[in-house]
């Protein structure tokens, strides 16, 4: 870990003023994964910001009917709230779903929207990864690489990592929102379907975020109602990333959306997809994952995806 | 002591204190958080400093420069130690790769070059800036699949050629076989591998480490800084767990005492463990090919098995055949143990080496082939059973039980009722099944010394070098010395792990619970013969403790009298005669297993497990059982998740955190229950014991896949049993 200064922001105003034109000044919340990707030297801010006395603690109702949750909510109270387990079950599903109960004591909203990939070459700074070093390869897609848990849709040539959110996932379901607040004032409202950038030959940049600039909160429109679910898929029961995860929301009527985790560099959802859902799951991933470019060891995240989607609408008819 | 003959009745036989559960006596101080692990032992020297090692980025080849300039000159740097300035270090015996020094590169991740400052932090960031440039060999074929054809015989075991295979395999009736494969797994163990070194003016090393083996470690060290072994001290009184990777030295010691040489200051080392997978060792792939040949009421007439593993040149690998000479009978038998050179890290034993792999193919083999009888796969082994060597009819085994694992289990489990239909069972979206597999572990025995000290109030000493890598050795051994002198557990101090101690067993290969108590009833034998020298030279064999006193003809005397005048100590150690080699010794069980997968994802979800085991007199219940849920649980990764993915561009195991390389989690272990047979192997140990630590572990995996097997109707032979491997052939939702 290299040195760093370290300071506390009273307000969102003041993290965005400290921040402001120094490249090297990182915020810090929760710091589940800031920290440990410091401790590697794969983020090596010369400052740190924390951002956790900010006040951007709390989950208001909005004029729209909706939720305004302050971007240092911790994952647990956001997951236990009455409000969000009575009218957003699937983020609820999704927040319990994600890391340990301890982790998601300190996890913070806005962290969690930004944490980083899980690809193994990303973690292991003797292998050659573009999002780290711009420019210098991508170890995973080499001869030989490892590439079961990585991406198989929105990848490119450069990088097939996969953008490693549960929460986010959830949220990309139910149309949030992103609140942001950069040095100068000027804050932005940024629907979560364009916070994300696809790699590209670019896959060192993640979001649209500027430098500076600083999540106040994420909201969510009114309820929707509907039957929610969000199924999880991996290896063990519990404490992994997805292999493939989906969200769900599936009104009376047939109608209803259908997100992914684990397959893209961002929650994965596309509107033509959500259109089939009263045709059935297959429908909705010819939809959705059309244009999948998987590698032979992540293919079977494709049949994954639907027939995890399959048993879910079984499970929700069956309700 | 020789133990020459079958141990016949003797004062361990009391079981006033040996045979019950007793809670671990060092548990209070575990759950405290003062029991001094090696990285922690802030109070053993002064001045410490820390080292963080660089690990090489290539899997193959030669370092051509190392520049430590920046790395040198940054803050808190005392010293930074490159391999390329030393030739290469001497090992263990045991060891197949070098830790340190010379400039060949032989796997990923192996130590180049240590940093050594004054915190942890200041090495940590320094080793980022020591730049290693390296020539790396060309490609190499990572895949064991495709060298079946290079490999080689086994250096430890032969061929095992009985009778006529072929020709009883091809007029068989009923015939299977198929091919198996194993991953490789890595121990993931707690406790990184961990060392302080500090040498003294005359040139003494003492090294507090993680270690399993004292004595192994003792000698690694003299090998690789030339030292007589009086010159070096290893202590190593705590290890959080170790599974086969801490059985020799590592580089973690090695590093701490260059460090400590170099700077003249007290170092401390561990493995980063991002490091731990490729840099020490882990257990080898394996294929292995199964061929049965049984008559149409199940007999077996002819039984193969073909299992390749890989190594670096000079290993081992891992003998998947290990269990098949022995554990069903058969008179036509061809095992071939074979090995190809791979260059990937170093394989060596991981708890169960041989059998673990092994009967994860072996007993789906036995599954597949009682469903092509027709039979219970239950019956079947029965049937199968064998109390001789069924390569040499002359050699029995000294007590085996495995019947009546097999009946007990069954009846405890209700494995009459359930569904024989694979695929038969479905609770809403779950697809449930039940399986069951055989276990099989031999129960090696080495020789073992301790001392113990009689203080003068009445109380015991045991010191032996013997080491507690969790399982409970602190406590069988104060239950050892209790029964032998008619003392309460509470009344016997014990001390491990320390060089300065007795050379015991050591901990591996489950010998070191009944080697170690061995020992440590001959020390206690010795205590006695004086204790009976004292009482005016009468039979020592007459004597009773009970209670702190010994009566010796109706005249009792408590022991603090005996030693009034001065601690009274008796060393001894244990050694195994030949006669062992005339039984087969090994331990048995049969595991029952009931899961449910998912219809649709394929996700696994084990429900219920048991276990009956025959181990011989079981010293502690309930650490014994502690050993076996764990050995279940490891199992049910080995099934299900555990696998090092590899790199097979670049030679080198990817997932290389506990984030990558999955292990069961609790909510992946519902309900384990355990049995202990009753019984006692009176050529196994005086104590008549056998170990149980790597029982647990062997058979379970297969006994998953058969359940599996039986939930799905889809019989998958690739371990684990990842869900990717069925997701195609699941029934429609
Ligand atoms: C062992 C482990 C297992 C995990 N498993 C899962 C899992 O299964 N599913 C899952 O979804 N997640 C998982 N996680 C990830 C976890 O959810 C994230 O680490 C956590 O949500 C990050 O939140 P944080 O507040 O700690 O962020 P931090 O680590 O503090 O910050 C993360 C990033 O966000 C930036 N940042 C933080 N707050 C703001 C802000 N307000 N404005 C602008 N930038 C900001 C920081 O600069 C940093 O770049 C796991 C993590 C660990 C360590
Ligand atoms: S997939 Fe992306 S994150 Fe992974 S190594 Fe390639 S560039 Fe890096």
């Amino acid at each position: 870990m290299r040195e760093f200064s370290f300071e506390r922001a009273g307000d969102a105003g003041q993290a965005a003023t400290l921040a402001a034109g120094d490249t090297g000044a990182k915020f810090i919340a929760g710091g589940t994964n800031l920290l440990d990707l410091m401790k590697l030297e794969i983020e090596t801010p010369s400052r740190l910001i924390d951002v956790t006395g900010t006040g951007l603690d709390r989950i208001e109702q909005t004029d729209a009917g909706g939720l305004r949750i302050g971007a240092m909510v911790r994952n647990t109270d956001l997951a236990a709230d009455d409000r969000i387990r009575r009218d957003y079950g699937v983020l609820t599903r999704a927040l319990v779903a994600g890391a340990s109960g301890q982790l998601r004591n300190m996890a913070t909203s806005g962290g969690n929207l930004l944490q980083r990939t899980r690809c193994p070459y990303f973690y292991d700074t003797n292998m050659a990864c573009n999002k780290r070093s711009p420019g210098a390869g991508c170890a995973a897609l080499d001869s030989g690489g490892f590439t079961r848990p990585l991406g198989v849709i929105g990848i490119s040539d450069h990088c097939i990592a996969t953008h490693p959110s549960d929460m986010a996932v959830a949220m990309r379901l139910l149309d949030a929102q992103v609140e942001t607040l950069d040095a100068a004032g000027n804050s932005r409202s940024i629907p979560l379907e364009e916070f994300y950038l696809l790699p590209g030959d670019t896959p060192e940049r993640e979001t649209v975020l500027e430098p500076g600039e600083i999540i106040t909160a994420v909201t969510l429109p009114a309820p929707i109602g509907g039957h929610q679910a969000y199924h999880k898929v991996r290896d063990r029961a519990s404490y992994a990333f997805a292999l493939v995860s989906v969200a769900l929301v599936r009104q009376a009527d047939g109608s209803g959306r259908v997100a992914l985790g684990g397959v893209a560099p961002q929650p994965w959802r596309r509107a033509a997809a959500d259109a089939e859902l009263p045709n059935g799951a297959g429908a909705v991933m010819a939809r959705l994952l059309d244009g999948a470019r998987p590698t032979a060891q992540n293919a079977f995240k494709i049949t994954l995806a639907e027939r995890t989607l399959a048993a879910m609408l079984a499970e929700a008819e069956g309700n | 002591m020789d133990f020459n003959e079958p141990a016949g009745t003797n004062p361990a036989d009391r079981g006033t204190v040996l045979g019950k559960s007793t809670p671990r006596i060092d548990g209070p101080l575990k759950t405290s958080g003062h029991a001094p692990y090696a990285y922690e032992r802030h109070d053993v020297a002064e001045d410490q400093l820390a080292g963080y090692p660089v690990f090489s980025a290539i899997a193959r080849g030669r370092i051509t420069r190392i520049d430590s300039a920046a790395a040198e000159a940054a803050p808190g740097v005392v010293a930074v130690i490159r391999s390329t300035d030393m030739d290469v270090l001497g090992k263990h015996g045991m060891n197949v790769v070098p830790h340190f020094g010379g400039d060949e590169i032989r796997h990923y991740h192996q130590a180049v070059a240590l940093v050594v400052a004054e915190s942890f932090e200041a090495a940590r960031a320094a080793s980022g800036l020591v730049r290693v440039a390296y020539d790396a060999e060309g490609h190499a074929d990572y895949d064991l699949s495709t060298h079946r054809d290079t490999a080689m015989a086994r250096k430890a075991e032969p061929d095992q050629d009985v009778g006529d295979f072929a020709a009883a395999f091809a007029e068989a009736p009923v015939t299977l076989d198929e091919t198996y494969t194993t991953p490789c797994q890595t121990h993931a163990m707690m406790e990184p591998h961990a060392s302080i070194a500090q040498w003294d003016e005359e040139g003494r090393l003492t090294v507090w480490s993680s270690t399993q083996m004292v004595n192994w470690l003792v000698e690694g060290l003299c090998s690789a800084f030339d030292l007589d072994p009086d010159q070096v001290r290893v202590d190593s009184p705590f290890i959080g767990g170790g599974f086969g990777s801490k059985l020799f030295m590592r580089a973690d010691s090695v590093l701490a005492a260059l460090g400590a040489r170099a700077t003249g200051r007290p170092v401390k080392v561990a493995l980063p463990r991002p490091a731990i997978a490729n840099n020490t060792t882990h257990r080898a792939r394996t294929i292995q090919r199964i061929r049965i040949g049984a008559d149409r009421d199940g007999r077996i007439t002819a039984i193969a098995h073909d299992g390749l593993s890989h190594t670096q040149p000079g290993g081992d690998g891992e003998n998947s055949t290990a269990q098949t000479p022995f554990f069903y009978a058969g008179a036509n038998r061809l095992i071939t143990p074979r090995l190809v050179d791979l260059h990937l890290p170093e394989a060596h034993a991981m708890r169960a080496p041989g059998e673990a792999s092994g009967l994860m193919a072996l007993e789906i083999a036995m599954d597949e082939m009682a469903e092509k009888l027709g039979m219970d796969p239950v019956e079947f082994r029965i049937l199968n059973d064998t109390q001789v060597d069924p390569g040499q009819p002359d050699r029995p085994f000294s007590d085996r039980n495995f019947v009546t694992c097999l009946r007990q289990g069954a009846d405890r489990f209700g494995w009459a009722d359930r569904n024989t239909t694979p695929g038969g069972r479905r609770e809403g979206m779950w697809l449930i099944g039940h399986g069951m597999a055989g276990a099989y572990r031999g129960a090696l025995t080495m020789n073992s010394g301790a001392l113990v000290r009689l203080r003068p109030d009445g109380t015991a000493v045991v010191e032996t070098d013997m080491t507690d890598i969790g399982t409970g050795s602190y406590t069988i051994i104060a239950q050892t010395a209790a029964e032998m002198l008619g003392l309460g557990v509470d009344q016997v101090e014990v001390r491990l792990g320390d060089s300065r101690y007795p050379v015991s067993s050591g901990s591996g290969g489950q010998f070191g619970a009944p080697s170690s108590t061995a020992g440590v009833y001959a020390a206690c034998v010795k205590l006695r013969e004086e204790i009976a020298r004292r009482l005016g030279n009468v039979d020592a064999g007459s004597l009773d403790f009970a209670d702190g006193r010994v009566t010796a003809s109706g005249r009792s005397t408590s022991l603090a009298e005996i030693a009034a005048d001065g601690e009274i100590t008796a060393e001894d150690k244990v050694a195994f005669g030949e006669f062992q080699d005339d039984v087969l010794m090994a331990t048995f069980a049969a595991h029952f297993v009931e899961l449910a997968v998912h219809a649709g994802t394929g996700e696994t979800r084990v429900r219920r497990m048991l276990a009956v085991c025959d181990a011989g007199r079981i010293l502690n219940p309930l650490s014994a059982r502690s050993q076996v849920i764990g050995g279940m649980v490891m199992g049910l990764g080995a099934a299900l998740m555990e696998e090092l993915a590899i790199d097979t561009g670049r030679g080198f195991f990817a997932n290389h955190d506990l984030a990558g390389y999955e292990v069961p989690v609790h909510a992946d272990i519902a309900s384990q229950e355990v049995v202990f047979l009753d019984t006692l192997d009176p050529a196994s140990t005086p104590l008549k014991a056998k170990g149980v630590g790597e029982l647990g572990l062997c058979g379970i995996a297969a006994a998953v896949a058969n359940a599996h097997y039986n939930a799905t109707g889809l019989r998958i032979r690739d371990y684990p049993l990842t869900l990717d491997k069925v997701l195609e052939e699941l029934p429609a939702i």
